[in-house]
């Protein structure tokens, strides 16, 4: 089984988006989608951008300093944005994490 | 920030997954953004309420393995997002797992609509490896008894649920499927719970709509008034006590509804999907309606049907309704309900659908409704290429 799918998206995540949902650029509208199971979202620029860091590797801290830093802003601003937008894509089921192995 | 996600929502005015769009979004997008692809008419399968049409493509019809991977390239090409890989029974095509490969290499989403009960481990294995992204798989019942004899197959019940298993064991989101009627309602509690259990992300609860194999079938499906309103209350109940655990979809059958359903988010606007033999359908029951011509995509680019085929503009808009849908408030809400069902039931496509409250026709339906309802026929007629079987009189 891969990453959870109940997740409670905080500073240390480390968020990517499951198999199932799909980040992709539609040439045709020039609109970016998210593909999921009978749906299609429609993310905004910044949702975007947050979603092309989620790797699974970087937490959603180093997202939020990558971010801070590119747009000259407060990081904690970001930082609770960021937590925001994550948390209401996990809650629709179109979000896991990675967490560490526990032995 | 928490709009940000914006969801395209689902058309569940049908058992078919429709992504439904608001009507400025429609208009900007064209092409649909996900279609509904009958790879092949053959099922093991004979469900009484069947939503191919009574007139089945047989197996030499079909598009070769080419053919399909063509389709799958021309609608990427033209901006289609999602297909539905469905039948028939989908997993029936040798070359699906190839067909699954070629639509993810080409940069679709795919969905496999299933009846489940040909795959092996192995092969559900093969195709998630070829891309697959989702599995929706359909269920007549909770227990073998009454499942098994509303498909017409024996075991199909226990593998379906040995299947639901082996998809989350493979990381796949899971739909269930349930196709309700009069003789499966009081089992829906049971279904919602078995969903839970197997772990799936999405419960279809969808109530047999009324055409071709179902309309022949309509005395031993059609549910009373009472089940139908105890159904509402049970998927209301759960879908408030497993919110995040379970999404639901409802789809209610619409003779005892007062306003006709958005059938296909109308006519030629959002959907089509194509027969196993190639033709691009304004609906899966288009075929049903005599006098229109359906194109292949052997004959032209898909494209080209869409926009400009006869069959597509026939009832596309408003322009063609006669009244009462013509001067209706309603009219570009709901397009004058479903043209099939207008057709099956009126004998002309263009009359408004009798499930419409402004029908001349709509009281004596759902009288019928209700009295077939309340019938003592629960006799199939099942599902097959020989234009249907009558179950065994101790059968049902």
């Amino acid at each position: 089984m891969a990453g959870p799918r109940n997740i409670s998206v905080s500073e240390a995540s480390r968020p990517v988006l499951p198999r199932h949902a799909k980040l992709k650029y539609d040439e045709t509208r020039q609109v970016w989608v998210i593909l999921a199971p009978e749906r299609v979202l429609a993310p905004d620029e910044i949702a975007v951008e947050v979603l092309q860091l989620c790797d699974g590797k970087r937490s959603v801290g180093e997202v939020s300093d990558q971010l801070a830093a590119k747009y000259a802003a407060p990081r904690e601003a970001i930082l609770a944005d960021v937590i925001v937008m994550l948390q209401d894509l996990a809650d629709k089921g179109f979000l896991t994490e990675v967490r560490e192995k526990t032995p | 920030m928490s709009d940000v996600l914006p969801t395209i929502p689902l058309d569940t005015s049908d058992s078919l997954a429709v992504l439904e769009k608001s009507r400025s979004t429609a208009e900007t997008f064209g092409i649909p953004l996900a279609v509904l692809l009958e790879i092949t008419h053959r099922c093991p399968l004979q469900c009484p309420y069947c939503s191919n049409p009574v007139e089945l493509d047989r197996s030499g019809k079909e598009l070769s393995t080419e053919e399909w991977k063509k389709v799958l390239s021309e609608l990427a090409e033209i901006g289609v997002l999602q297909v539905h890989f469905s039948g028939g029974e989908p997993t029936a095509r040798k070359d699906l797992v190839e067909l699954v490969k070629h639509a993810s290499d080409v940069g679709l989403y795919t969905n496999l609509i299933t009846s489940a009960v040909l795959l092996t481990r192995e092969r559900l294995g093969d195709l998630a490896d070829a891309g697959l992204c989702h599995v929706q798989i359909s269920f007549q019942g909770i227990e073998e008894g009454l499942a098994d004899r509303v498909a017409g197959y024996k075991g199909g019940h226990r593998k379906k649920l040995e299947v639901a298993k082996w998809t989350r064991e493979l990381d796949l989101p899971l739909t269930v499927n349930a196709v309700m009627h009069r003789q499966n309602l009081h089992q829906l509690p049971e279904i919602i719970q078995m969903s839970v259990d197997l772990d799936a992300d999405r419960l279809e609860v969808a109530n047999v709509q009324y055409y071709g194999w179902a309309l022949k079938n309509r005395a031993a499906l059609m549910p009373t008034v009472a089940q139908l309103e105890q159904c509402t209350r049970t998927v209301e109940e759960a879908r408030e006590r497993l919110k995040g655990t379970l999404a639901i979809d409802y789809v209610v059958p619409d003779y005892y509804a007062l306003r006709p359903k958005k059938c296909m988010g109308g006519w030629g606007r959002q959907f089509f999907n194509i027969s196993p033999a190639g033709k691009v359908l304004p609906c899966h029951a288009a075929e049903s309606i005599t006098g229109l011509d359906f194109e292949s995509v052997r004959s032209n680019s898909i494209a080209w049907i869409w926009r400009n085929s006869e069959a597509f503009n026939r009832y596309r808009g408003t322009g063609w309704m006669k009244e009462p849908c013509k001067t209706c408030e309603f009219r570009e809400i709901d397009f004058g309900g479903c043209r099939c069902q207008a057709f099956a039931l009126t004998g002309d496509a263009a009359n408004t659908d009798p499930a419409c409250a402004l029908s001349p026709l709509h009281e004596t339906i759902f009288k019928q409704a209700e009295r077939e309802a309340e019938g003592e026929t629960n006799r199939f007629l099942y599902r097959n290429f020989a234009g249907g079987t009558l179950e065994d009189e101790n059968g049902a």
